[in-house]
């Protein structure tokens, strides 16, 4: 306790004076104390007491009480227990003169700190506060001694007030730390409230004009339903079709079609679309016309021909005619492979002084009034074919050598392919083509037959006729030595050929000379066989459908003959008085064919029945004069068609004697098939190549 | 547009044919050769008539469609074909 020293020497010297005053019974507490003393300069006051060595070691004893030196000491009280005023020795001594409540806070603590920090701010803020401050510190250091003194014992009561007071007023003037404030916008948050100006509500009613109404009332059909969703669907399939095909090309082209189709439309006035019905309406009424015709083609057999034995007739139905084809010649027939009631005719002339223009018209029965197409040549049509798998590609040769393809589904007047003059057309009128199977490489070709002794193929690569010589024709024989060792060959005159069913490579040629020829295609310098077959050119050879072996050959010389090609005569000799211009096999019988002549008569005959002579001999144009070109099958119907030189094609129905199977037996199947009609055929040859060699 | 003119033509000039008229979808006929009432009352009636019988088919089997109409009587032989937009109509005199 170094601070007691200072204050002890004070007491000592108010310790006089107050000893006088008050009369304190206190015991001092003994001196050992002057040992740890420090040697420090004493500041005397000035009215401080000079004493003597004597006095100063002369000793007052004083003891410190406990006792409240101002607690009253003789209190009387009233004792109610004996009646009388009593004193009460037990007196409080318990003074107090200072008191404060305070509370304790760790400087660690979070509240500690927070209010360092708060007091720290404080002392920058407020100067004058800590003045304040520290003034009282200072006080408060003087009032220490003070209540040490109190403590000592020699307090009095003046110094304790004073503490008080000055207590009091330092709480006072110590300024409050300042109150910790809510910091405000801490998340950059503002709450504003306002209120809005409120619009008085208005009612406003109008009338407007009713919106037009429409009734409208339908019935739903089933089909009217179908369609709906048939429409739907195939507008979706459209729109699927256009993401799938958007290339330019294609757009393009469409764009093309689209503009024809609307300059067409504009130019028509829409009567186009009854381009279909008209035609169908233009066939009715000439089934209305022509009903009796229609009937007879379909139901009538003679029965006149039941009486009449063997012998058959010919019964004429629609007539074909043109006026663009008025006196051109009938040069060419073919029936179309796939549609039963079309044909083609080829026009063109037999006169070689009077060649002018060619036609080919197509008919069908269903319209004999008008042909279905008409494409018109400036050179006469010789010949022509009809595909048997493309049944729209026409094959003709003209007058002029040339070869051309016609495709029907292309609206055009001109052919599709031509040949010319630098692709090695005939120098001579062509007076046959035949279409061949497709190639190795799936081109379509043909061969052709001229005067000129050439047979060329003819193959369609691309859009190009490539024409390759298969053979040229030398009269046997002919072979003359001209000047110098020269070699001059006569030409042979192709003028019809017909190639085999089943050899591949057969062919048999006719020519002007009448001879035969049977060729092969990989046999360009000779001939597998020569017949003298006529006297005169031969106009038609044909293979017979059924029997592989044997063929037919037709000629100006008046004949017809029978050939097996194994054998060098004819199995059958026929004259039929005139020139005979056409043969044709019937497709329904091996031993049927037909004949026309040039005095407008056609032959039947049936080897079955007749082996000598025809079973129908009948003349089948108005006019005498009118010479018969030509003839074919029907290859379903009984019918037969014949061609004149006036340009007519005659349609005709083969009698039921002309077409007789062989007889039912009893008990027995008819037998049909090409077996029965070989063997049939067969037999017939048979007698007469037993004949042949004993004559 | 010329093969349509030439065929109605030929059908026109055709023995026994009397008229040939082409309707349009609303029985409005475009083109005749018969005089006016004659036409009118002919189209307005056949078309109804060809509406009918086509409603007829189709209800009976959505995917049928009528393809022809041939109206014979003691006189005549009517021909409808019903296009897809219009009706062509001849009468026809088959006894002729």
């Amino acid at each position: 306790m170094p601070q007691k020293q200072q204050p002890r020497r004070q007491s000592i010297t108010a310790g006089r004076g107050a000893r006088k005053r008050d009369e304190d019974s206190g015991t001092d507490v003994g001196e050992g104390t002057d040992e740890w003393v420090q040697s420090k300069a004493t500041v005397r006051p000035p009215d401080q007491l000079d004493l003597t060595d004597a006095e100063l070691k002369e000793e007052f004893t004083r003891i410190l009480t406990a006792n409240n030196p101002h607690a009253p000491q003789n209190i009387v009280r009233y004792s109610f227990k004996e009646g009388t005023y009593k004193h009460i020795g037990f007196v409080n001594q318990l003074a107090v003169h200072y008191s404060q409540d305070g509370n304790l806070i760790p400087k660690d603590s979070d509240e500690g700190r927070r209010q360092h920090y708060h007091a720290e701010l404080a002392t920058g803020s407020q100067e004058s506060s800590r003045l304040v401050t520290s003034e009282t510190e200072i006080l408060e250091e003087e009032e220490e001694p003070k209540e040490a003194e109190g403590e000592a014992g020699s307090q009095t009561d003046v110094p304790a007030t004073e503490v008080a007071e000055k207590v009091t007023e330092e709480e006072l003037m110590t300024p409050k730390p300042p109150k910790e404030r809510m910091l405000t916008n801490q998340f950059n948050f503002s709450e504003r409230a306002s209120q809005t100006f409120n619009n008085p509500l208005r009612d406003r009613e109008c009338q407007m004009e009713p919106p037009p109404r429409t009734n409208f009332s339908a019935t739903a059909n089933q089909w009217e339903i179908y369609d709906a969703y048939i429409e739907e669907l195939e507008k979706q399939e459209k729109t699927k079709e256009k993401e799938k095909t958007k290339t330019p090309v294609a757009k393009k082209m469409g764009k093309m079609s689209m503009r024809k189709m609307t300059s067409m439309e504009s130019q028509s006035d829409d009567i186009t679309k009854v381009t279909q019905a008209a035609k169908i309406v233009e066939r009715m009424v000439n089934q209305n016309t022509y009903d009796d015709v229609a009937q007879d083609f379909k139901y009538y057999e003679d029965a006149a021909d039941e009486y009449r034995d063997q012998e058959g007739t010919l019964l004429p139905l629609w007539k074909f005619q043109n006026d663009k084809a008025k006196r051109l010649a009938v040069t060419a027939l073919c029936w179309n492979p796939k549609y039963n009631d079309l044909f083609a005719v080829g026009h063109g002339s037999y006169d070689f002084m009077k060649q002018s223009r060619g036609m080919l018209l197509l008919y069908s029965m269903k319209n004999p009034s008008f042909p279905e197409y008409t494409f018109s040549s400036e050179s006469g049509i010789m010949c022509l074919d009809m595909h048997v798998d493309h049944p729209y590609l026409v094959v003709v040769g003209y007058y002029d050598g040339n070869v051309a393809i016609y495709n029907l589904k292309k609206l055009q007047s001109q052919p599709a392919f031509r040949s010319s003059a630098k692709s090695g057309k005939h120098t001579d009128p062509v007076w046959q083509v035949k279409w061949q199977k497709d190639d190795m490489d799936n081109n379509l070709n043909f061969f052709s037959v001229s005067s000129d002794g050439r047979i060329v193929s003819w193959t369609l690569v691309k859009s190009e006729l490539v024409h390759s010589d298969i053979i040229k024709l030398k009269v046997e024989g002919s072979t003359t030595e001209g000047l110098e060792g020269l070699q001059l060959h006569t030409v042979g005159c192709g003028t019809a050929f017909d190639f085999h069913r089943e050899i591949d490579y057969m062919f048999l040629v006719g020519t002007e000379e009448g001879k035969i020829y049977k060729c092969s295609k990989s046999y360009s310098s000779q001939f597998l066989d020569t017949y003298d077959a006529h006297n005169m050119a031969v106009d038609a050879v044909s293979w017979n459908p059924y029997h592989a072996k044997v063929f037919m050959s037709c000629s100006s010389d008046w004949t017809v003959k029978i050939w097996d090609h194994t054998i060098k005569t004819p199995m059958f000799i026929y004259d039929l008085n005139s020139a005979v211009g056409d043969v044709a096999w019937a497709p329904y019988s091996s031993t049927v064919f037909a004949a026309v002549t040039t005095n407008g008569k056609t032959h039947v005959f049936d080897l079955a029945i007749n082996k000598y002579e025809a079973i129908c001999n009948q003349p089948v144009v108005a006019k005498k004069k009118n010479k018969i070109t030509h003839v074919q099958f029907n290859p379903i119907h009984p019918i037969i068609i014949v061609g004149d030189d006036r340009g007519h094609v005659t349609c005709l129905k083969l009698s039921p004697n002309l077409r007789k199977m062989p007889k039912e037996k009893k008990g027995q199947e008819v037998q049909k098939g090409p077996a029965v009609e070989i063997a049939k055929l067969d037999k017939l040859l048979n007698l007469v190549r037993e004949v042949k060699p004993k004559i | 547009m010329a093969e349509v003119e030439e065929t109605l033509k030929r059908i026109q000039s055709h023995k026994g044919v009397i008229g040939t008229m082409v309707v349009n979808a609303e029985g409005i006929p475009i083109r005749t050769t018969l005089d006016n009432s004659t036409t009118v009352q002919y189209a307005g009636l056949l078309h109804h008539l060809t509406m009918k019988a086509k409603s007829t088919v189709r209800d009976i089997d959505p995917q049928n469609d009528l393809t022809f109409l041939r109206i014979r009587s003691k006189k005549h032989e009517i021909m409808v074909a019903p296009d897809k937009e219009y009706l062509l109509i001849v009468i026809q005199n088959p006894c002729e």
